[in-house]
């Protein structure tokens, strides 16, 4: 049984990158360590312009991920919305290279008749009741932003109501960009619940360059930092552990 | 919206499409599209002569999903909330393979257009229905998660509500699958998004609120303060205020609590013997009457009760400050010694 965690990216944000590495080439890099990168772009009255959609749709293809564009009124929904759908199909690989193994190299849960199926999925959706899930938010706060961020804070607090229901754990992590003085700022380390957010998203300071590609960046070795504290967290485990033997 | 937009073109056919099945090889004929949502397109289509409803998506998983609470629902004895499953199959359309299942067709005005067309009387009645076919739902350890009004549908005659739309239900203890947010307990900030019952009838609280409010209220305040008011409003809601504040508190933990106390609102307080019928007691007056009488008589149990906290609160008071008083001067008096 899959008893690994998922590690997700939630970016939102609401146009074009115009400083810094290719986010792109990013998400795809992400991708390779094995988290995945959605994006969520946020739109008002006015829509988003091509360059900025084929960004969006690009960053979560080579991410393997979600995209989704949407009103700000309906960011609450969507972004709950995002990251199970992206969950869901993170364990539905996992449970498909698993059928692969038992069943053969072709073999995915499509190709069941739709009996077996029922079955595969009653797994699957314990895995996702269950599954461990690490979710770094990454907010773009550029100007054109700003007036969007109490709908962002909102849409992140029921992101958590929504996924704490669940009985398996969750870490969050907020990271906003650009920041005051680097390209990226920590708003929120690691913690299982967002509620401690109501107050930070305050006192950002709005700026004028997008540095969507150095922010992924960062965030993924946001991740990394964390693995390695993990891992030396668990290997004294271990050794407590034999000792207690 | 982008996705609703793909999806919607993917599982997109025409009236007359026919669609085959890849295992069971039936034949379906499509009529016309019944409504699309997130998770697909359902089409009235007409196999061997008989009507059937027909639900299709490009994203198999959550096809396979539904019909595994459809299935469920069927081991449920004598619970017709959901319509019965008939097929499940793929269809190897020009455009790819797409999931699809068939159901019962479930014929009928959705809720909210019911009562508008025959009236309020049958509120209670179609609420009564809906309670007690959820409560057998919770019983078999099932949450519907997604009710609302559009997922209403009333057949008949004679009058029966059923619900269309089993995306969104979910085994007790899980997180909700899927939700609306104006009939969500944790979008209104009161409780969390935890499959259980009083989930639910928050959602049929927030139902009957919609009846008043046909096109809804967004959120200011949120919280009670906010649906209190909403409900105070509105006269045709004051006489159920009391159970739907309950409700949307969670102060039920089953449907047949919140059953009986509906009833109870619907029993005419003034002639007790016999009961009148349920839809004759929707007259003004004694509506009215009854809410004073549910507004007179709350505030009262509340006021005993908080009088009763107050004398227990003293005399615990008096016992501890005898104890100590006593310890005290026995240990001057040890001290002394």
């Amino acid at each position: 049984m899959y008893t690994g965690k998922i590690r997700q990216i939630l970016l939102i944000t609401d146009g074009c990158s115009n400083q810094g590495d290719d986010p792109i080439a990013m998400a795809a890099l992400a991708k390779e360590q094995g988290i995945t990168v959605n994006v969520i772009g946020v739109m008002e009255q006015d829509v988003i312009d091509e360059k900025g959609m084929t960004e969006i749709e690009g960053i979560a293809l080579s991410g393997g991920g979600v995209s989704q564009i949407v009103y700000a009124q309906q960011l609450s929904h969507t972004v709950q919305m995002v990251t199970r759908k992206a969950m869901n199909q993170t364990i539905q690989g996992v449970v498909n290279s698993q059928l692969q193994q038992i069943l053969g190299r072709s073999q995915t849960m499509e190709d069941l008749p739709p009996e077996k199926r029922g079955e595969v999925m009653e797994v699957v959706d314990e895995l996702g009741e269950t599954v461990e899930l690490e979710v770094l938010i990454l907010v773009d706060t550029s100007a054109s932003m700003k007036h969007k961020l109490p709908t962002v804070k909102e849409a992140l607090l029921d992101l958590s109501l929504s996924l704490n229901a669940r009985t398996g754990e969750n870490q969050f992590s907020v990271y906003v960009f650009p920041g005051k003085k680097n390209d990226v700022e920590k708003l929120l380390d690691w913690t299982p619940k967002l509620q401690s957010l109501t107050n930070v998203f305050s006192q950002l300071s709005i700026g004028g360059i997008t540095p969507t590609g150095p922010a992924l960046r960062t965030a993924l070795s946001s991740f990394n930092q964390k693995q390695s504290l993990r891992s030396r967290l668990s290997r004294d485990d271990e050794s407590y552990f034999e000792e207690s033997m | 919206m982008m996705m609703n937009h793909t999806l919607k073109s993917q599982c997109k056919v025409g009236p007359g499409t026919i669609i085959s099945g890849k295992w069971h090889a039936n034949k379906y004929t499509v009529i016309k599209e019944l409504g699309f949502g997130a998770n697909g397109v359902v089409y009235l289509a007409k196999h061997k002569n008989t009507q059937v409803a027909l639900k299709m998506s490009d994203n198999g998983m959550s096809i396979t999903s539904e019909v595994n609470v459809l299935k469920s629902f069927a081991k449920v004895q004598g619970s017709p909330l959901g319509p019965s499953l008939l097929d499940v199959d793929d269809w190897k359309s020009n455009r790819g393979t797409i999931s699809f299942y068939v159901m019962e067709y479930i014929q009928g005005p959705d809720l909210l257009s019911f009562l508008q067309k025959k009236g309020r009387s049958w509120t209670t009645v179609l609420f009564l229905q809906l309670l007690s076919d959820l409560d057998k739902l919770h019983e078999n350890g099932w949450v519907f998660g997604d009710l609302k009004p559009e997922n209403l549908i009333v057949t008949g005659p004679p009058p029966k509500i059923r619900c269309i739309d089993v995306g969104g239900t979910t085994i007790q203890g899980r997180a909700i699958k899927e939700f609306t947010e104006f009939y969500d307990r944790g979008y209104w900030g009161l409780g969390s998004r935890r499959a259980e019952p009083s989930y639910d009838l928050f959602a049929a609280a927030m139902i009957m609120i919609s009846t008043a409010y046909p096109k809804r209220f967004t959120k200011t305040t949120g919280g009670v303060s906010q649906l209190r008011k909403a409900i105070q409003q509105k006269p045709e809601l004051l006489r159920f205020e009391k159970v739907i504040l309950k409700a949307l508190q969670g102060h039920y933990t089953n449907a047949k609590q919140m059953r009986a106390d509906l009833l109870d609102q619907m029993v005419d307080k003034r002639i007790s013997d016999p009961p009148l019928p349920p839809i004759k007691a929707t007259s003004p007056a004694s509506s009215q009457n009854s809410v004073k009488n549910a507004k007179a008589s709350q505030p009262m149990t509340r006021q005993t009760y908080r009088k009763k906290r107050k004398k227990s609160g003293w005399k615990e008071f008096l016992l501890i400050a005898v104890i100590l008083g006593i310890l005290y001067a026995w240990y001057t008096f040890n001290k002394l010694l």
